[in-house]
């Protein structure tokens, strides 16, 4: 296990989510998962990366018509972002609150729509910021650091 | 207990994963029907117990290393669904007793938890 890829080409990847793509998502975490255990990154961190990767695809393909996953590995940290085109969020505070929640009853049957999903990601980022304006879209850029002095305290 | 324990504990059907797989041991069992709650919570190596069978159980139950998942109520997911446990080494069952009665039997055995 390494804290550091200084030595690794860096990595990008990329997916494409279409609207009520729900079943992409729990692909692409799989992929980058499988792609970070080759790269011999510490479990937890890639739990973490996986868990973010998992929920804002998700969240592309529940709110958004059309979007992309982007992870970029670099030397000391994972950067995920995704890029929407869609109804966007109208109150970004209100949208982080656990239990809040606009998904429809069909993605709640399917397990998910509990208002976690950008919680989540909040909790396994170590630096999160998104960007939205209502009926154009959403970005969102997550980053997790995997060298030991930065390393997420809440993890 | 091992994982044939377990299956007969809970009277379930095997619906994917050979004897090899069902000698493995769990100590760790987590119930829930919500996805994020999976992601969350699930330790590695633990038996995951829900009522969902979509996709995403297999995805969440992969990322999140879990040992194997048993879906309650006689609930049995699609064909590609187990073929994906299949590929993914993750043993799936099936069982008509609901989570409650699940978890109860699994506690007088001595599995817990995973956040004790």
């Amino acid at each position: 296990m390494v804290d550091s890829l200084a030595y690794t080409p860096q990595i990008t990847l990329d997916f494409e989510i279409g609207e009520k793509d729900f079943f992409v998502a729990g692909e692409c975490a799989s992929r980058v998962k499988k792609t970070l255990q080759q790269l011999g990154l510490k479990q937890d961190v890639i739990k973490r990366i996986a868990i973010i990767i998992y929920e804002a695809a998700m969240n592309v393909a529940i709110h958004a018509t059309s979007g992309r996953l982007v992870v970029h590995v670099e030397p000391d940290a994972i950067t995920i972002r995704t890029e929407d085109v869609g109804a966007g969020i109208e109150d970004i505070d209100l949208a982080m609150k656990e239990g809040y929640s606009t998904a429809s009853y069909e993605i709640r049957e399917m397990g998910f729509g509990a208002g976690m999903g950008l919680s989540n990601i909040k909790q396994c980022s170590d630096d999160l910021n998104i960007e939205s304006r209502v009926g154009v879209g959403t970005t969102l850029n997550a980053r997790v650091f995997f060298r030991d002095e930065r390393r997420h305290e809440g993890a | 207990m091992t994982l044939q324990e377990v299956q007969e504990l809970l009277e379930a059907q095997v619906l994917c994963g050979n004897d090899e797989c069902l000698k493995r041991s769990v100590r760790v069992c987590f119930a829930c029907d919500l996805i994020s709650e999976m992601l969350l919570y699930l330790k590695p190596q633990s038996l995951l117990i829900t009522s969902l069978t979509n996709a995403h159980v297999i995805h969440a139950a992969q990322v999140m290393d879990a040992k194997a998942v048993l879906f309650v109520g006689g609930r049995r997911p699609d064909e590609s669904v187990v073929r994906s446990g299949e590929s993914n080494k993750i043993p799936l069952f099936t069982t008509m007793l609901l989570t409650f009665d699940c978890c109860g039997r699994l506690y007088e055995k001595g599995i817990r938890g995973d956040k004790q």
